[in-house]
């Protein structure tokens, strides 16, 4: 058999592929339902730990209602979507900031502390490679950053990826999106930017970016600022 | 001769034990630095890295290997990055499904096997002109060998740099003050945060080569 001919080259490739495809969606529909778990119980536990609630991924799941009270679906308006089609946690954000306004929900989380009240709302946007996303804790306030988590699918190793690292997470704690508490209108919010070459330590509405991972950094600005403004009108009716 | 001496026979104990040693891809063919770098700051991830590599180089070869008869010579290349690339896309959904935390820490460098030259090489240099026997051992090895060096630079990062092996205080506990502290940190010794930055996995793999050519005297070129 002449292994050189291209009849020969082009049958073998198409049966390779045939059958390296075929393996790879075996392996990755059987595997699908212990990653989806995964995927959730970190979800409750990134939802937990911005309310200071610490636990291991596999415990989350059990102790999650007993801090997180109300998972709420928001209209763009602000408004309560009171028969959502999906249901609040598992509205997937990636697909619902690319649809039309008006149709779009969000999500956001009520947990309740010593009988506090502190949201929780998720946020989702672009990095470098990939998505970036996250999660504030938001005080009783309606201003004061109380929590937050990052994440990351594939933003560049000990550059961009540091978003996800403690110390970054901690600047967050204590910004304030408002200038003024309780003003919700545009001349209001500011939210909280990186400032590349470190902000001000009385800077109420900025954080240090990360060395080397500005494009990271900027996107994590603009992430912030969208969603945050997202949910203005629902603060502001309260 | 018995069947398992042609399958131990010297000549294949030599593709077994020479990546180990006189011709570790790491240390002496430096190869597979970047990973090298990126995942030793804990032993954790560095075993299941090693254990990832393992998996992908022995299967690779043992396929190639398979296959060398058959694999059109023009798209042999293409045809060894599928097959890699599978493997890879294997190790990865199966690390999501069972070991979520290490594969978020691997995160991308799982993906960058694919691009890992040791097994490229390997499969390039060897799998494609040996019987499939010899490609196991010769990629058990040659991933040994990465194994072994990545796990060894894991090991004192993670000593020196958090004081901690596959996550427990081996030295003691540390705490805010030295008085509350136990171990070697209540008597005021620190963590080296050096180690934790990558240069110093290229320091810890510089010393390594440094002390396996004093040892080893043929690999001093002249």
């Amino acid at each position: 058999m002449n292994t050189n001919s291209n009849a020969y080259t082009l049958t073998f490739a198409v049966i390779m592929v045939t059958v390296v495809a075929g393996l790879l969606a075996f392996t990755a529909t059987s595997l699908k339902p212990l990653q989806d778990e995964n995927v959730r119980n970190e979800k409750m536990q990134s939802i937990l730990s911005t309310i200071g609630v610490d636990e291991s991924r596999e415990n989350a799941g059990n102790v999650y209602s007993d801090f997180i009270k109300q998972e709420l679906t928001l209209k763009s308006d602000g408004t309560i979507d009171e028969n959502p089609v999906v249901k609040a946690f598992n509205i997937n954000l990636k697909n619902e900031i690319k649809k039309d306004p008006d149709e779009q929900r969000y999500p956001i989380y009520l947990a309740e502390i010593d009988g506090k009240t502190t949201y929780v709302i998720p946020l989702h946007g672009n990095g470098l490679w990939d998505s970036i996303w996250g999660y504030f804790a938001i005080d009783a306030d309606e201003n004061t950053i109380v929590g937050c988590v990052f994440d990351h699918a594939a933003e560049t190793p000990g550059l961009g990826a540091e978003i996800r690292e403690s110390w970054f997470e901690e600047q967050y704690i204590g910004e304030q999106f408002l200038k003024t508490t309780g003003d919700f209108s545009d001349n209001s919010f500011v939210s909280v930017r990186t400032v590349k070459g470190g902000s001000k330590a009385d800077d109420k509405h900025g954080v240090d970016a990360i060395s080397g991972g500005t494009v990271t950094s900027d996107k994590l600005t603009i992430m912030v600022e969208e969603r945050l403004r997202r949910y203005l009108p629902y603060f502001e009716n309260n | 001769m018995s069947e398992e001496n042609q399958l131990f026979s010297p000549k294949n104990i030599k593709l077994l034990t020479d990546p180990l040693n006189d011709n570790n891809p790491v240390t002496v063919q430096v190869l597979g630095i970047c990973s090298a770098l990126a995942i030793t700051v804990q032993l954790k991830p560095a075993i299941v890295m090693a254990i990832a590599v393992v998996f992908v180089l022995v299967f690779s070869n043992l396929i190639v290997s398979l296959l060398r008869n058959l694999i059109p010579n023009r798209i042999r290349i293409i045809v060894q990055l599928v097959i890699v690339a599978s493997l890879v896309i294997i190790v990865d959904q199966v690390l999501k499904a069972y070991a979520f935390d290490v594969s978020k820490q691997l995160s991308v460098f799982v993906g960058l096997i694919i691009t890992n030259c040791i097994i490229m090489g390997r499969l390039e240099a060897f799998a494609l002109g040996n019987k499939p026997w010899a490609s196991i051992l010769d990629g058990f090895g040659n991933s040994a060998g990465y194994a072994a060096i990545l796990v060894i630079v894991a090991f004192f990062r993670e000593l020196l740099g958090s004081g901690k092996l596959m996550g427990y205080e081996v030295l003691g506990h540390k705490a805010k003050t030295i008085a509350e502290s136990t171990g070697l940190y209540s008597y005021g010794y620190e963590n080296n945060g050096f180690m934790l930055l990558s240069p110093m996995a290229l320091v810890v793999v510089g010393l390594i080569i440094w002390i396996q050519r004093s040892k080893n005297r043929k690999l001093i070129e002249a």
